[in-house]
């Protein structure tokens, strides 16, 4: 049985839903040459939507792939959408790009039928081309019956989904809409518009959070030819016609900051967040946790642990402002190009109408790019110097201004019977939030409590909390929780002394969890053993964005000095219909290999509001001697509509590797990352005894 | 704040030099101050934006541009340093609308995502390739530690380098 968690993803999931338009017009135009314009208020950072949603576009439609051109994240263009992050392109947006194509293929038919003098019922349509069954030469293309516009005509028919067994274009893996713009450079991000006149800006930045600006002698940035200088309160900028003289010009402000104290750091940032959290409440509550405590054969009590982790994306936050006739228009690299428009007019002073936010291609996001600081950076500045502005912000600059995700902290009680299976399950997490937080397994008695975490789309921030703002990052806060609770399932099947696939095997009914755990083990080759057997390997399994996922690691420890070598990695995952198998792929090694990062070695080093780590040379990303060889296994599950694919395959990478770890050393580790010092400190400490 | 001498320098000298060198195989001038980094020289000047900043520190590879046969890190790289010497760009790595092995291999093993830091890939590679035709998955991985990827592509990167290097030494 499998908790239904009242979370927030449930409510938020019907409120996107309500909001996409009926009017299928809002999603495309088909002109008279026969291409197809779709819209969406998606945005392509690397996950594969441009292309994923051009083949949902395609098959409802009935068009060729390749007369399709795609319009994303155009404020003025597209509908209406909250945003990309969520893993929610597909599940929740894709339905109502289908429904919207169908709805205009079945308008089309009903046009072709008046049009050819025939009953639809005797018209078929290929490649945009509609003709009588039997006599192609009796046809009329889509592009003669659009004329080019909006489609005025309202037929009183549902409009049916394709099945999966129909699929002629989704189901494939063709070649990616961008590839070949991104082999050859031609692919266009926020910092490679240009627009004749624009400025470069270089913005003052404190040296820490929580630092006030007590005086800024400019004085030296001002002498220098072609410079703008602008001061209003808090937005103190050098602007100049060429990047590096708007630096030159930053580097000569003089100023001097008042700074607060420092009061945490990496290592009493845990005990900070959970003196001063709010009482975590309960989030699901089953049987009675307190007296299945004391009949519980054994008992199991573990605190978890994980520090601030930055995104990093390689493209730095980046957008550029014009403002001409009191209408803004604003390039950003954001994954929220509706919420940045509001957010600007307000800044401003305008209506939402007179913004207008353009996504180019985002050089990665991550959940990183959806607090548009740049952007209202950019719009200010171009407001007030009357040019276009380009602001870009450094590697240092993207490290100080990041919304980490949070540290955070498990604490968590389990027991298990003389049968191996779970009988108590008591959870509290602070500031990670409940993504993820309900485990898969059947478990009689439990109570799962959450104090804090980040919120979907603009960051939050808990000032009393953080020392600086947090936000969402990919599987925002599933990471930990999985970690946690899949760690502590390894636990209790080694002293159950039971193999770790039997032992969850053991305690899940749940028939797409109990398959995907079957075949990751298939494709592994896993052979069952207690923990630790000295082979290094590692399971762990995680539901997120609908999507089940299992994956089995082999790591290699080197007990003199704590590396961890992960030498392979298999992931078998269930995601309902799969729109794209090659992009589904390549979201699973990206969130293995991007798992690797908070798993072995990212953790950022801070002191209080000062940010210590500002580029590549401190804080450590997955490089391509990290990445073992990865393996996917797509299961076919063609009942369920399309699940998530952006998320879920990172959110096992932690507690796969710990798991893995403790298999191949007896180590058990607790918090993460995993650097090799505390690696080998485990082991030393537990040969210490 | 400190501030480098170099720095300071040109700024109080401001001085314009003329450096010429070849881009794409063809002669560039440029009359401008020969401190500046190629990179910004390349994405204001010369408006060709395909090579990406994205750390400046050189250490990221996002910059990568080839210079004098060499990889090279546009951002770390004065323009002094390029007077009478060949460059090469992204774009100027397909030749006649035809492109590269390597730009066709990353095509068809999926050896992208965001796409941000291809072209320091492909850069890299082109070099390597050069020197090792016939390389290893280890000399291949070595290579390209330098190179940071985000997304999680290195594993068809790994690939699509060594099906170029099988179609570019005459297999496939």
């Amino acid at each position: 049985m499998v908790f239904v968690g009242f979370g927030p993803l449930a409510a938020f999931s019907q409120d996107a839903a309500r909001l996409y338009p009926e009017d299928f017009n809002a999603y495309l135009v088909i002109g008279t040459n026969g291409r197809v314009t779709v819209f969406s208020g998606k945005i392509e950072m690397g996950q594969g939507v441009l292309t994923s949603q051009a083949q949902m576009a395609a098959e409802e439609l009935g068009v060729d792939l390749g007369s399709i051109d795609m319009v994303l994240g155009d404020t003025d263009r597209c509908p209406w959408d909250r945003g990309t992050f969520g893993s929610l392109t597909t599940r929740m947006f894709g339905p109502a790009l289908r429904a919207a194509a169908a709805k205009a293929r079945v308008t089309l038919m009903s046009l072709a039928a008046q049009t050819l003098g025939v009953p639809s019922e005797k018209l078929s349509v290929k490649d945009g081309i509609v003709s009588v069954v039997g006599e192609p030469n009796r046809s009329v293309s889509y592009g003669e019956l659009s004329k080019g516009a909006k489609i005025a005509q309202v037929v009183d028919r549902e409009a049916v989904l394709r099945a999966a067994s129909e699929f002629q274009v989704m189901g494939g893996s063709p070649t990616r809409l961008d590839a070949l713009e991104k082999v050859t450079g031609a692919s266009k991000y926020a910092a490679d518009i240009r627009i004749p006149g624009m400025l470069y800006a270089r913005i003052l930045r404190p040296p820490m959070h929580g630092a006030t600006l007590s005086r800024a002698d400019t004085s030296g940035a001002a002498k220098l030819p072609g410079v703008t200088l602008v001061s209003r309160g808090d937005l103190v900028a050098v602007l100049h016609a060429d990047p590096e003289g708007a630096a030159n010009a930053l580097a000569l402000i003089k100023a001097d900051w008042q700074t607060p104290g420092a009061k945490v750091d990496p290592e009493n940032i845990f005990d900070h967040i959970v003196t001063l959290a709010a009482p975590p409440k309960v989030v699901a509550e089953r049987g009675d946790v307190t007296a299945s405590r004391a009949k519980a054969v054994r008992l199991f009590e573990a605190t978890f642990r994980k520090g601030y982790v930055a995104h990093a994306p390689i493209e730095p936050h980046a957008a550029l402002a014009e403002i001409k006739d009191g209408k803004v228009t604003i390039w950003a690299s954001t994954q929220t190009p509706f919420p940045t428009r509001d957010r600007i007019a307000t800044v401003l002073g305008l209506d939402s109408k007179n913004v207008r936010v353009i996504t180019p291609f985002l050089g990665g996001g991550f959940g990183g790019k959806s607090a548009d600081a740049q952007a209202v950076e950019a719009a200010r500045l171009a407001q007030i110097t009357g040019k276009p502005v380009q602001v870009a912000w450094t590697r240092n600059e993207e490290f100080f201004n990041d919304t980490f995700d949070p540290a955070s902290v498990v604490k968590l009680t389990s027991g298990i019977d003389k049968d191996g299976q779970i009988t108590l399950w008591d959870y509290s997490v602070y500031s990670a939030g409940e993504r993820a937080i309900t485990p898969c397994y059947d478990i009689p008695n439990a109570r799962i409590r959450s104090t804090g975490g980040v919120a979907y789309g603009p960051g939050s921030t808990q000032v009393n909390l953080h020392p600086f703002a947090i936000g969402p990052w990919r599987a925002p806060g599933a990471n930990m929780n999985i970690f946690a609770i899949e760690s502590q399932m390894d636990m209790m099947a080694a002293a159950a002394g039971m193999d770790p696939l039997a032992f969850r095997l053991r305690n899940v009914t749940d028939a797409r969890m109990r398959r995907v755990l079957q075949a990751v083990a298939d494709a592994f080759g896993w052979k069952a053993a207690v923990s630790p057997s000295k082979r290094g390997f590692g399971l762990a399994c995680s539901i997120d964005a609908g999507t089940y996922v299992a994956t089995m690691a082999e790591v290699k420890v080197d007990p003199a000095n704590g590396n961890v070598k992960v030498i392979r990695v298999v992931c078998a995952q269930d995601m309902g219909i799969v729109v794209n198998p090659e992009g589904a792929r390549m979201q699973i090694e990206g969130g293995i290999t991007m798992g690797l990062g908070y798993t072995l070695a990212e953790e950022l080093r801070f002191l209080g509001g000062e940010i210590l780590d500002r580029n590549f040379d401190t804080y450590d990303i997955p490089r391509f001697s990290w990445v073992p060889r990865i393996e996917t296994v797509l299961i076919k599950n063609d009942n369920l509509a399309p699940q998530g694919g952006g998320e879920p395959p990172i959110t096992t990478t932690g507690a796969v590797i710990a798991n893995a770890v403790f298999d191949a050393t007896g180590a058990r580790m607790f918090r993460l990352p995993m650097t090799p010092n505390r690696v080998h400190h485990a082991i030393t400490s537990l040969n210490a005894g | 704040m400190t501030f480098a001498p170099t720095l300071e320098f040109c700024i109080e000298d401001n001085v314009k030099r003329t450096i010429r060198f070849g881009l794409n195989g063809h002669p560039v001038t440029l009359d401008t101050d020969d401190d500046r980094m190629l990179l910004w020289a390349l994405r204001t000047d010369l408006a060709l934006t395909g090579t990406k900043y994205g750390c400046g520190e050189g250490i990221c590879g996002a910059c990568a541009v080839i210079v004098g046969g060499k990889s090279q890190r546009s951002c770390k790289t004065p323009l002094k340093t390029i007077e009478g010497k060949e460059v090469v760009t992204i774009e100027g790595l397909a030749r006649n609308g035809k492109l590269h092995p390597l730009q066709q291999a990353f095509i068809d093993h999926g050896a992208f995502q965001c796409g941000y830091c291809t072209s320091g890939m492909l850069l890299s590679a082109v070099v390597f390739l050069d020197e090792t035709p016939k390389p290893s998955r280890d000399a291949i991985v070595t290579h390209m530690e330098h190179n940071l990827c985000r997304c999680g592509a290195h594993q068809r990167i790994v690939v699509a380098i060594e099906a170029a290097a099988r179609q570019m030494a005459g297999q496939s």
